[in-house]
């Protein structure tokens, strides 16, 4: 029987969020990571320094500071591998530079950001959902990026496979939220099978490397990505550049640049924006929430079912680009939605914006380093 | 003249990027004329360079050459660099930054990357001045010298850049100015050849911003003063240090042979796998 058990394939695990993650980034084929420890996103760094090193080609690497590290992940990236890091608050905010880096150079990595309440040192052990603008437009001038968020120990494994598999498909960085009860949670987890999980890795080029132009425009909008040093030669720049590379301030250049920057992302929409509708079907309230407190509301849901009231819950897994069609959707159909969320107001924002005078949208905000309860829930939404 | 231009003709990219943006005497193009020379001569394949380099003028040489480059941000090209290396420990890695890239926004990761002695070659190419952004002071603007920042002299002591990485233990460290080309060319050489983190720290005038400002009259004058005051670093160790103060020592401040991160890395790998199986 021991034989046996020793045999058979470890298929569930007890694990942390954050250990979930490792997992999940490990079965996306990630072999490279740089960062440096904060908390409450440290579980990933010491995971990885145990994991990585006794790999054929893992790479650990403690950086001086959170700005090296993401800086070491993105050389990673450009030099073949698929890299992240993990951060939490303070530091994802000196990262910012980088993020908007990767954004011009086109380069996929994965950002894990562990969400604590702030703003600046704030409550290190706390929770809050206070990063997501921050996700969206922390760094400067104008780019789109893809925004992921995981409300439990499972989908922090399966989120980070699907936030390496945009990032390599789409040749972004990805970042995923999570919250610090979402990290710290343990519970069981089911490990997928890897042969049949769906990896994407970035596309080569075929091309000889005197044809190749490494910001082509094409159908996609998304052109191969030759590792540093494969006979591919070519220039990256932070600047504004052309389909060479080349840095360029012709108008004309920059517009097709940018406009092609954001068409990447827009015309595979349906393909990134990710949502569970949980007893939707004939809701006639719908609470909109992400990470923990999508939590806290599946159980608000059940307990309103019970006394008969109609309510459902979108729960939000991308939060940008924001999948509007299906909270439009949402707001169509329901007379009233809710948005409870672990800050002032930043997913509530976005939700009015598409409301637009559609339907009465409520928010409960929690800003206190305490979690929202289902009960807060249950009870916002009886008094309407 | 015919061996150089057949130089420029397999190393330059002649598609798009000239004329270049350096100032008239300016001389961060004789640096990348002895990079290429001293690469040339090793007979590295260009496939397996990586110019990285931060921003300001010494950012924007990467263009110019056919290599794999990668123009980073201010600061941090050490970081990407590391990135780099570790990822495939296989490739050369050079570095090209200015004085407030090394030294200022930098300092960080250049005296971490000297303590992890990673296998890079760093070229700082040292002006004493922000010349991209107009003429500012770094935190190599000679005390007393004058900036737009500094109007009234500069009144913090400058940085030496060699005895810093020194300290951090670097596995080489030298120093040239752009007057000496062949010294120039050999210490490039030597640092790309060694194992470890090394460092070549590069005196080039900044005519437009740095000498306009303090006494050098033209370009010309600036080259002078750089002929005149570079001695070897034997012989200024015997000077007094009052002399000192006026002279420049080149040659090489530190050479040994210690383990790069990369090779130490991939010797705890095999062990760890080897106890493994």
């Amino acid at each position: 029987m021991a034989t046996k058990s020793k045999k058979k394939k470890q298929t569930e695990k007890f694990a942390l969020g954050n250990e979930a993650v490792v997992e999940g980034a490990l079965l996306a084929g990630c072999n490279f990571y740089a960062g440096y420890p904060i908390t409450p996103s440290t579980e990933i760094a010491e995971e990885m320094a145990r994991r990585l090193p006794p790999m054929e080609d893992g790479v650990f690497i403690q950086m001086e500071d959170e700005i090296a590290g993401l800086g070491a992940v993105i050389g990673a990236s450009l030099a073949g591998r698929k890299a992240m890091t993990a951060t939490s608050g303070p530091g994802f905010s000196l990262m910012q530079e980088h993020i908007g880096y990767a954004c011009i150079t086109e380069v996929p990595l994965v950002l894990v950001n562990v969400m604590r309440a702030g703003p600046s040192t704030g409550m290190p052990t706390s929770p809050a959902q206070g990063d997501v603008q921050q996700a969206r437009w922390g760094t400067h001038g104008d780019h789109p990026i893809i925004v992921l968020s995981a409300g439990d120990v499972q989908e922090c494994l399966e989120m980070t496979v699907t936030a390496f598999n945009f990032s390599e498909k789409y040749r972004t960085p990805v970042i995923l939220l999570l919250d610090e009860v979402t990290a710290h949670t343990r519970e069981k987890i089911t490990l997928p099978d890897p042969e049949e999980l769906y990896v994407y890795s970035r596309m080569l080029p075929s091309m000889p490397p005197e044809w190749y132009m490494p910001f082509e425009d094409n159908m996609r909008g998304v052109s191969a990505m030759p590792p540093l040093g494969s006979g591919y030669r070519y220039h990256v720049t932070g600047l504004t550049h052309d389909d060479h590379g080349y840095p360029t301030s012709k108008p004309k250049e920059v517009e097709h640049f940018m406009n092609r920057l954001f068409r990447k992302i827009d015309q595979f929409f349906y393909d990134i924006q990710i949502v569970d509708e949980i007893r939707c079907d004939d809701a006639e309230v719908c609470i909109i929430a992400y990470g923990c407190v999508a939590r806290s509301a599946e159980l608000a849901v059940d307990m309103a079912r019970e006394q008969g009231e109609k309510v459902g819950l979108l729960k939000l897994k991308t939060l940008f680009p924001f999948p509007r069609p299906i909270v439009e959707k949402m707001l169509r159909q329901c007379s009233s939605v809710l948005v409870p969320e672990m800050n002032m107001g930043q997913i509530s924002r976005e939700v009015k914006r598409v409301n637009n005078g559609l339907t009465k949208v409520n928010t409960l905000n929690r800003i206190d380093g305490q979690i929202i309860t289902p009960g807060e829930i249950l009870k916002k939404i009886q008094k309407g | 003249m015919a061996q150089v231009t057949q130089l420029i003709h397999d190393y330059l990219r002649h598609s798009k990027k000239f004329p270049h943006v350096f100032c008239p005497g300016c001389g961060h193009g004789i640096v990348l004329g002895s990079l290429i020379r001293s690469v040339h001569s090793l007979g590295i394949p260009k496939d397996d360079i990586v110019l990285v380099a931060g921003i300001g003028c010494s950012g924007r040489i990467p263009v110019y050459v056919d290599f794999n480059t990668v123009h980073t941000t201010h600061g941090r090209a050490l970081t990407f660099a590391t990135g780099i290396k570790l990822a495939n420990p296989r490739l050369k890695v050079i570095v090209v930054m200015g004085d407030g890239d090394a030294l200022s926004i930098g300092g960080n990761h250049l005296i971490h990357a000297a303590r992890r002695n990673i296998g890079l070659t760093t070229l700082v190419l040292n002006n004493h001045i922000y010349g991209m952004t107009g003429g500012q002071s770094s935190s190599t603007t000679p005390f007393g010298c004058y900036s737009t920042t500094t109007p009234f002299g500069q009144m913090e002591k400058e940085f030496d850049i060699a005895e810093v990485t020194k300290a951090c233990g670097a596995n080489f460290v030298a120093r040239a100015t752009v007057m000496q080309a062949n010294l120039m060319d050999r210490m490039i050489s030597t640092a790309l050849e060694h194992p470890g983190f090394n460092l070549v720290e590069l005196i080039t005038p900044c005519h437009t911003q740095f000498g306009r400002k303090n006494k050098y009259k033209s370009t010309v004058d600036m080259y002078k003063w750089l002929k005149k005051n570079a001695v070897p670093v034997e012989k200024y160790q015997d000077l007094s240090p009052e002399k000192q103060k006026e002279k420049i020592a080149t040659g090489i401040f530190v050479q040994k042979d210690c383990m790069g991160l990369e090779q130490r890395y991939s010797e705890i790998r095999q062990k760890i796998i080897g106890e493994a199986k």
